[in-house]
């Protein structure tokens, strides 16, 4: 295979596709306001943090004790506490969504509080439709009477021999926010939508129009149409990316450890693996809709759920963890983590950079196989 | 004789998965300094030539050698040597004129001095320089074919290759192509021109005719048309109804074709038959036989053997209409605008029943938008459209129940079988139960349709749209693009049912086919320029100089006159 190119052509093939995603109002919008609105969504919309979660209380115990004890829930700034007179009533106020669960404080609560041995004298009743956020409740309230637990004992000048106390501490993400690994994660979704969708379409349109026939009967060989595709698009990213990143910093709060450097390497990288697979699909479909269809199932589908951007790899059954290091994504959202949240640690960024470039190479060199000079 | 330019042995091209190869056995020569027309209906394979030629698909069997090259093989050699217009012309539409001049100088090394020189040489040949700054997307049809040719000719190639170059373009910009096709033959250039349009073959030096893949003629049209010389006849002066005059002269022997032509009826006679009694045909006291010319389509006709005679099976299947002479449809100051640019502009014309009525006019002219208003498929902007007396504005769905519509491309599901489109379609139009069998088993009994989607989609859309025996046939570009036998059965079948009192109204940018109808209206730019038969139009712009008008001629004239 040879692959020859001439700087005029290749220039004016680029200029050409250039002007082409300039002029085209949905290019624009998917490299510029997508990554904006996207990083807002992700940065405000979505978060699986928990805040002013609603919640009841039935205190069926009224002795000094258990107010104590209610007083420190309504303390806490996750929960939102509501009083009911009785567990009917908070029963009804769950069924209607008003609140995610509630808490009973029975009769005997200060009873068995006082009493060494027994078991919990608190019921936690949560909404099981969504098991997260009964999760969410449950862990809220754990943790809260543990804590009141803990402080009475202090305040009595006991020790707080019972329970075991957990101290988390968080490093590298020391609020434990989830904007901070999600904007990193949304990044890689941005990136991919400009890699592999955008570029799906531009081989196919080329067909659909007949433009690219025209091109077939010019002088023009395999390496410039490919590199003339792929080089205004690469730009198209690594602006798109710069753009994600300064949005993050300045508009979203969210820290950034690394160095420019690190982050247009990583960038240039998992871009290159990504346009690689949307020239790849564009070229073999020859369809702008069937290639938006597979880039949507080979690129953008994985990207969201395999990357490790919202549900945790190593949760996954065996079989789907060994898929996901198939994934560029997933080595592109470790990589964009550790950028955002560590710095440049390059032992750690390594595996993930080779693997990228190894990606790209491939999609790349199998597009370039694939690209035909001639129609059969 | 001069060395040939292209010289085509027994190529063959098959592509994988197809039954049939695309092209087979096809041998020829192609002299430079002519244009050579590729001719034929679609599917015929001009494409799969011209792409064969430029080195763009390789041959499964045979040789392409275009001078002493061989296209694939010699690829880059080649492509200094052809300029090639791929259909649809091949532009970056979002790119301005200059643009795409731009790019295609710095794909083919047009640099510098001469690169400017180029481009005023050929803005001012495409009468294009007032343009330069325009989005090609944003150009009229005869505009975007200008600068497809003017792109294909950067470099100065010395062999051209069109492919079908006329369709989507107006006549008058059709034929400032040819004028200039013809004054680049004069510079040397020698030019290979596909086209589906019979009249086209007439303008080449030489054609090739093909069909199905296979070469039917080779060599001069003059010499094809020759064999029809002498046995062309038009009836004229009809008394009575030409159609069934029409359908009376193709059941004797001794006729080979025949047409409607305005109000006459043309004949074709068989090699060496008589002339046919008009008496016997009852044309009618004042009827006389008149020597006309032969045509390409005549001498096409012969080599497929024929045409396929003039009785409708379909015809004597459906149920006499009313037979009173009331308007059924009828647009008043029809208009639909998009935006600021008015599709149809104050439209108005009315059709009596039984008769057939056509909207002629290029591509973008507003036929379709007004037709879709017609069936209620488009709400007008202002203006009326009535079908049957109702209003389709107010009760579309009641005057949809009484017309048949078949869309242009034919608007078939391709992944179902013939049997499944028909019974899908009898059940859209509320055929139910045994009726709904009925119609369906006579449809592929009158058709002879197959089991599977091939050749015959026109059919199929035909019987589609008129299984639920409709009052009104709208008819949007039934025959573009199919050879002249499948063109005349379906007329045969149209004509039937207009004798059955069926209304008809057609849409065509094939200026021939309009004298098929009883009456037509000439549409362009969104407005009826000139309304009456066929006849009478060709007569209005008959002058000293053009005795005879042809349609085409016509058409051209009238828009020259609203200038």
């Amino acid at each position: 295979m040879k692959l020859r190119a001439s700087f005029r052509r290749l220039r004016a093939l680029s200029r050409k596709e250039t002007l082409q995603i300039l002029r085209d109002p949905s290019s624009n919008i998917i490299a510029f306001l997508l990554p904006v609105i996207m990083l807002f969504i992700f940065g405000y919309g979505i978060s699986l943090d928990s805040t002013g979660l609603r919640v009841g209380l039935v205190l069926e115990d009224s002795g000094p004790e258990a107010r104590h004890f209610a007083d420190s829930l309504y303390g806490s700034p996750y929960l939102r506490v509501s009083t009911g007179r009785n567990r009917q009533e908070m029963g009804q106020a769950m069924t209607a969504g008003r609140v995610r669960g509630f808490v009973v404080v029975p009769e005997d609560f200060a009873e068995k509080l006082n009493r060494p041995g027994t078991t919990a004298p608190l019921l936690v009743i949560t909404d099981g439709g969504e098991p997260n956020t009964a999760n969410f409740v449950e862990n809220y309230v754990r943790s809260a009477f543990e804590l009141w637990l803990s402080q009475r004992a202090l305040e009595r000048g006991e020790a707080p021999a019972a329970s075991v106390s957990i101290e988390p501490r968080f490093w590298f993400n020391p609020t434990a926010e989830s904007r901070n690994y999600l904007i990193p994660g949304s990044i890689t979704i941005i990136m991919t939508v400009i890699g592999a969708l955008l570029t799906s379409l531009v081989v196919a349109r080329e067909w659909e129009r007949g433009t690219m026939e025209a091109l077939l009967a010019s002088p023009v060989t395999r390496a410039e149409l490919l590199l003339s595709k792929l080089l205004p698009y690469y730009a198209l990213g690594i602006i798109s990316l710069f753009i994600c990143v300064a949005v993050a910093v300045w508009l979203l709060g969210v820290p950034f450890r690394g160095s420019l450097l690190a982050l247009w390497l990583t960038g240039s990288l998992f871009l290159g693996s990504a346009l690689g697979l949307g020239l790849l699909l564009s070229t073999a479909t020859r369809n702008q809709f069937n290639a938006a269809q597979a880039a949507l199932n080979a690129a953008f589908l994985p990207a969201v759920i395999l990357s490790g951007f919202i549900y945790e790899i190593r949760s996954m059954p065996p079989i789907i963890q060994a898929v996901t290091y198939l994934v560029p994504a997933r080595y592109f959202v470790s990589a964009m983590q550790t950028l955002f949240q560590a710095g440049d640690v390059w032992p750690a960024l390594w595996p993930s950079l080779v693997f990228l470039a190894v990606a790209g190479l491939f999609f790349i060199a199998l597009t370039a196989l694939k690209t035909r000079r001639r129609l059969d | 004789m001069a060395e040939p330019l292209v010289s085509l042995n027994q190529l063959e091209k098959r592509f994988p998965g197809a039954r049939q190869p695309a092209l087979a056995g096809i041998s020829a020569r192609f002299q430079p300094g002519l244009v050579t027309g590729l001719v034929g209906p679609d599917g015929a394979g001009k494409t799969t030539l011209m792409r064969l030629m430029a080195g763009l698909l390789a041959p499964s069997a045979g040789q392409v050698l275009v001078s002493g090259l061989e296209p694939v093989r010699d690829a880059g050699q080649l492509r200094e040597f052809i300029g090639y217009m791929p259909q649809k012309f091949g532009l970056y539409e979002d790119l301005t004129v200059r643009e795409n001049l731009e790019l295609h100088a710095d794909l083919r090394g047009v640099l510098g001095a001469e690169r400017e020189a180029a481009f005023r040489r050929l803005l001012h040949f495409t009468d294009l320089e007032r343009f330069t700054g325009r989005l090609a997307g944003r150009l009229s049809g005869g505009m975007k074919q200008k600068l497809g040719l003017a792109c294909a000719l950067l470099g100065r190639p010395r062999l051209l290759l069109l492919d079908e170059p006329g369709v989507g373009v107006d006549p008058i910009s059709r034929r400032e192509l040819w004028k200039m096709a013809h004054e680049l033959i004069d510079q040397g250039l020698t030019i290979v021109w596909s086209t589906a349009y019979l009249d086209e073959a007439e303008l080449c030096g030489e054609v090739l005719l093909l069909t199905e893949g296979r070469l039917l003629f080779a060599g001069k049209p003059s010499e094809l048309t020759g064999r029809v010389r002498d046995r062309c006849f038009q009836i004229q002066n009809v008394a009575g109804r030409r159609r069934q005059l029409l359908a009376r002269a193709l059941r004797r022997p001794e006729v080979l074709d025949g047409v409607i032509q305005g109000h006459s009826v043309r004949l074709v006679l068989r090699p060496n038959a008589p002339r046919p009694d008009l008496g016997e045909l009852e044309a009618g006291p004042e009827a006389e036989l008149a020597a006309v010319p032969p045509r390409f389509e005549d001498a096409f006709i012969e080599v497929l053997g024929g045409g396929p005679g003039g009785d409708s099976l379909l015809a004597q299947r459906v149920h006499r209409v009313a037979d009173d002479e009331q308007t059924v449809v009828e647009a008043a100051q029809l208009t639909k605008k998009f935006g600021d640019f008015a599709a149809a502009d104050r439209i108005d014309f009315a059709v009596r029943r039984g008769e057939i009525f056509g909207l002629l006019g290029p591509n973008g002219a507003g036929k379709s938008t007004t037709f879709r208003m017609m069936c209620g498929l488009l709400t007008p902007t202002s203006g009326t459209a009535r079908v049957m007396g109702i209003d389709l504005k107010k009760s579309p769905s009641q005057a949809r129940q009484r017309l048949g519509y078949m869309a242009q491309k034919f608007s078939l599901y391709g992944n179902l079988s013939v049997r499944q489109n028909l019974d899908f379609f009898s059940g859209a139009y509320g055929l139910r139960g045994k009726r709904q069998k009925e119609a369906v088993e006579g449809m592929i009994e009158v058709f002879k349709l197959e089991p599977f989607l091939k050749n015959t989609p026109e059919a199929l859309a035909l019987a589609c749209a008129v299984m639920h025996e409709p009052d009104i046939l709208f008819l949007d570009e039934p025959t573009s693009g199919v050879d002249p036998v499948t063109r005349r059965e379906f007329w045969t079948h149209i004509n039937g049912l207009v004798e059955k009192g069926v209304t008809v109204m057609v849409t065509t940018h094939f200026m021939d086919e309009a004298e098929y109808c009883d009456r037509i209206a000439q549409v362009f730019r969104g407005q009826v320029i000139a309304a009456g038969t066929p006849d009478e139009l060709k007569q209005s712009t008959a002058g000293p100089d053009l005795p005879d008008p042809s349609m085409e001629d016509a058409f051209i004239a009238l828009v020259q006159s609203q200038r």
